[in-house]
């Protein structure tokens, strides 16, 4: 009996934290969010070269193999450093696709390339995960795709996409396609890249090997479980900032972090984001060891997570009180990641709903 | 990460299983109010003799004299609470006094105290607060002067829950009235019936008396009866406390409550509809169970963590706060799903579970003030916790 991290598991995250201290620091952050870039190619360098590409691919198509909890590890860390790459799409989820559905040839085309960050994925699945929004869809039919699909994660210099159809079957699409449109959608969040996808008689492959609606299930379970991961690192930066300026300001003269006011703020918030970890972990556990509590475990982790990320993110401003609210301390790069981490892939009353439904106590 | 308990301890659970089966009809029915009825002494001696309780205290004491394991605790207690069985008496006596005796008491004290106190014969009640000490414990008044080999104690005790059918009182009072105030304390243990102490009943809002009022008048105590010496009661205080948060905010507790408020809101209905499909209802439901279920994994990662011997920082310390307030919000969401039903108490008609969700409701709000309130909880995670700095001490008036 053992809940908690491995040793190469803790080592996993502290290489991952330093390499992102080091190459996503705020400055940076900044620099790439004035130039709208959402997959910064120094830092997805510097990702590549820890490997995390290849953690989802298996070990056949030069992979590692590694579990979803690995990955989340890796998100928690991201979210930490509000880091302007892709991974959630590029690294979890359109592996998980295409090694669960794809062919062989689909597999060795593409997943040896993901691993090495050589190629990169988007997934265009919002419509199956959370439901359509203005009519957007897609359907198939003669080896085309027609419609559209909103809130693709990852898409807009993808090689290759992974888009869910109207009827949750799934297609590989590549970046450059012709009768693709790509339009960029502009979030709070400009630490990652969010698109509309317009298909006019788009090339795709399916992915139809395997039971595909299985492993449309997993993709999204996989996808709530890194979002959540990324709002606990993100939480907790936040908390961390809002403990270390409360020891410096001053008012009154003391420290604001004497205050009980401000300190109970600083508790509460721990004490509600410290419980999501645990969720966090064993959601990304049982993807790979439970796979039956799977998709249970990833709503709720996508929606406590989301209910406590908002509280941490509007707290911890408060408590830097009107420096906060200035983009001179960039804090808000944290509280719109945490924004954009609970909309996604099905809000908190959605997901909970979803959860309700899995245990037979919603139609 | 492995959630398997691995053979040995699949073995084991399939031991108590077998206990279960051919004990479980001998569970108390009746639990007696503030003593131990003679049924639930009968289950505590057969618990204690299987090793399902007393487990790890020392068959000298009166224990069953296993080795410490974690994992083995929590089978057993994993197997009763599915097959909602007793776990044995639960007394401050058995959960705060013996952990302190076992770790401090002298060998006189732990041959005299402990064995009776496990088998439910003698009853123990903790002299702690007071009305001007509550989060600022260590501030308590109750005066104890030595008079040749006694101390004479005078003051008064608050929240002294069974002192009226208690044999013995463990107790806090100022022996060093010169020391600093947390190094002026002792620890004392002495009889109910030592004369000069009084009991008055503390009815509280639940509209039960769970609570006593302790007055001392020249209460006369050998010196002797002190555990771990003269002003160091601060110190075996802390050690015991250490015990009672612990027993607060189990999340297991948590677990089985929203397992029975599922069926509840499965089995009610207003208009004919179940509480179930009430959209709102439905999604407080959901919201708890995934704040349930983060507090069970939560309690594996301390569980994991001791059994490392590894510490797990704030982890451990946001346990009591969020583990009270989500029995709170349980029993509330109860009540409120039950609409007007939900305020019937008492032995009124229509009642559901004899009022049980109304008390919790209540009762828990007591568990979020008692035992170091919220608040007094929020200044330790912030400040052990966060590195947060301390209030600074009032300029001396």
């Amino acid at each position: 009996m053992e809940f908690g991290l491995s040793e190469d598991q803790k080592l996993l995250q502290e290489s991952v934290r330093g390499t992102l201290e080091r190459v996503s620091p705020l400055e940076r952050v900044r620099t790439a969010a004035d130039k709208g870039e959402t997959d910064a190619a120094d830092i997805a360098h510097a990702l590549a070269e820890l490997g995390v590409y290849g953690m989802m691919v298996p070990e056949a198509q030069g992979g590692m193999g590694m579990t979803l909890l690995d990955a989340a590890l890796v998100a928690e860390m991201l979210g930490r450093y509000v880091t302007p790459a892709g991974f959630a799409a590029t690294a979890v989820m359109a592996p998980i696709a295409i090694a669960g559905a794809g062919s062989k040839a689909q597999r060795e085309t593409w997943l040896p390339k993901i691993a090495s960050g050589e190629a990169k994925a988007g997934v265009a699945i919002a419509e199956a995960a959370s439901g359509a929004r203005e009519d957007a869809s897609v359907t198939a039919s003669g080896g085309k795709l027609n419609g559209k699909s909103l809130f693709a994660l990852e898409a807009e210099a993808a090689d290759v996409i992974v888009v869910a159809g109207k009827a949750g079957e799934l297609h590989l699409v590549k970046g450059d396609a012709k009768g693709l449109t790509k339009v960029r959608l502009t979030s709070i969040d400009l630490t990652r890249g969010l698109s509309e996808l317009q298909f006019d008689n788009v090339e795709a492959e399916a992915l139809s090997s395997g039971d595909a609606a299985a492993t449309l299930r997993r993709v999204v379970d996989a996808g709530r479980v890194m979002l959540a991961a990324d709002t606990l690192g993100a939480g907790w930066m936040m908390i961390e900032k809002a403990v270390a300026y409360a020891g410096e300001r001053k008012q009154f003269g003391r420290v604001i972090g004497s205050f009980q006011a401000v300190k109970h703020m600083c508790a509460e918030m721990a004490s509600e984001l410290e419980p999501c970890r645990s969720l966090v972990w064993y959601a990304a556990h049982a993807f790979d060891a439970m796979p039956e509590e799977a998709s249970l475990m990833a709503a709720h982790a996508k929606g406590m997570t989301g209910d406590v990320g908002r509280f941490v993110a509007r707290t911890a401003t408060e408590v830097h009180g009107g420096m906060g609210f200035t983009d001179l301390v960039g804090l808000h790069y944290w509280f719109k990641r945490i924004g954009l981490d609970r909309q996604l892939l099905g809000s908190p009353e959605r997901v909970r709903h979803e959860a309700a439904v899995m245990q037979g106590w919603a139609a | 990460m492995d959630l398997a308990y691995g053979p040995e301890y699949d073995a084991f659970r399939a031991e108590v299983r077998d206990f279960i089966r051919e004990n479980g009809n001998k569970a108390p029915k009746r639990f007696g109010v503030s003593r131990p009825s003679e049924e639930s002494i009968a289950w505590q001696r057969l618990l204690i003799a299987h090793g399902l309780t007393a487990r790890t205290i020392p068959k000298a004491y009166g224990g069953y004299g296993a080795e410490p394991d974690i994992l083995k605790s929590r089978i057993i207690a994993e197997e009763f609470t599915a097959a909602k069985l007793p776990m044995g008496i639960a007394n401050q006596g058995i959960s705060m006094l013996v952990p302190t005796l076992l770790e401090l008491g002298t060998e006189e004290q732990k041959k005299k105290w402990i064995e009776p106190t496990l088998k439910g014969e003698v009853v123990w009640c903790q002299g702690y607060s007071e009305p001007g000490s509550g989060s600022d414990l260590a501030s308590l008044q109750t005066k104890a002067t030595e008079d040749g080999d006694d101390f004479i104690i005078n003051g008064q005790k608050i929240w002294t829950s069974t002192a009226h059918a208690a044999d013995m009182i463990f107790c806090l009072v100022r022996t060093e009235p010169d020391a600093k105030k947390h190094e002026g304390i002792s620890y004392l243990i002495f009889p109910m019936t030592t004369p000069g102490i009084e009991v008055r009943p503390l009815k509280t809002m639940t509209g039960h008396a769970e609570f006593n009022e302790v007055f001392f008048t020249d209460v006369r105590v050998p010196q002797k009866d002190i555990v771990a010496g003269r002003g160091q009661g601060w110190f075996v205080a802390n050690a015991t406390l250490k015990h009672e948060r612990g027993m607060l905010g189990d999340p297991n507790q948590a677990g089985t409550r929203l397992k029975e408020i599922a069926d509840l809101m499965h089995e009610e209905t207003v208009d004919g509809v179940r509480l179930i499909d009430h959209p709102v209802y439905r999604d407080r439901l959901m919201q708890l169970q995934a704040r349930v279920l983060a507090m069970q994994f939560h309690g594996l990662r301390l569980l994991t963590a001791s059994l490392k011997k590894e510490d797990p920082g704030i982890a451990r310390l946001i346990v009591k706060l969020q583990g009270c307030e989500i029995n709170h919000q349980l029993a509330a969401l109860a009540i409120d799903a039950l609409g007007e039903i939900g305020v019937l108490y008492g032995d009124s008609p229509h009642l559901r579970a004899h009022g049980s969700w109304q008390h919790r409701y209540m009762f828990d709000l007591g568990l979020i003030i008692g035992g170091g309130t919220a608040q007094i909880q929020k200044n330790i995670i912030s400040e052990r916790g966060l590195g947060m700095p301390r209030e600074p001490k009032p300029a001396k008036a």
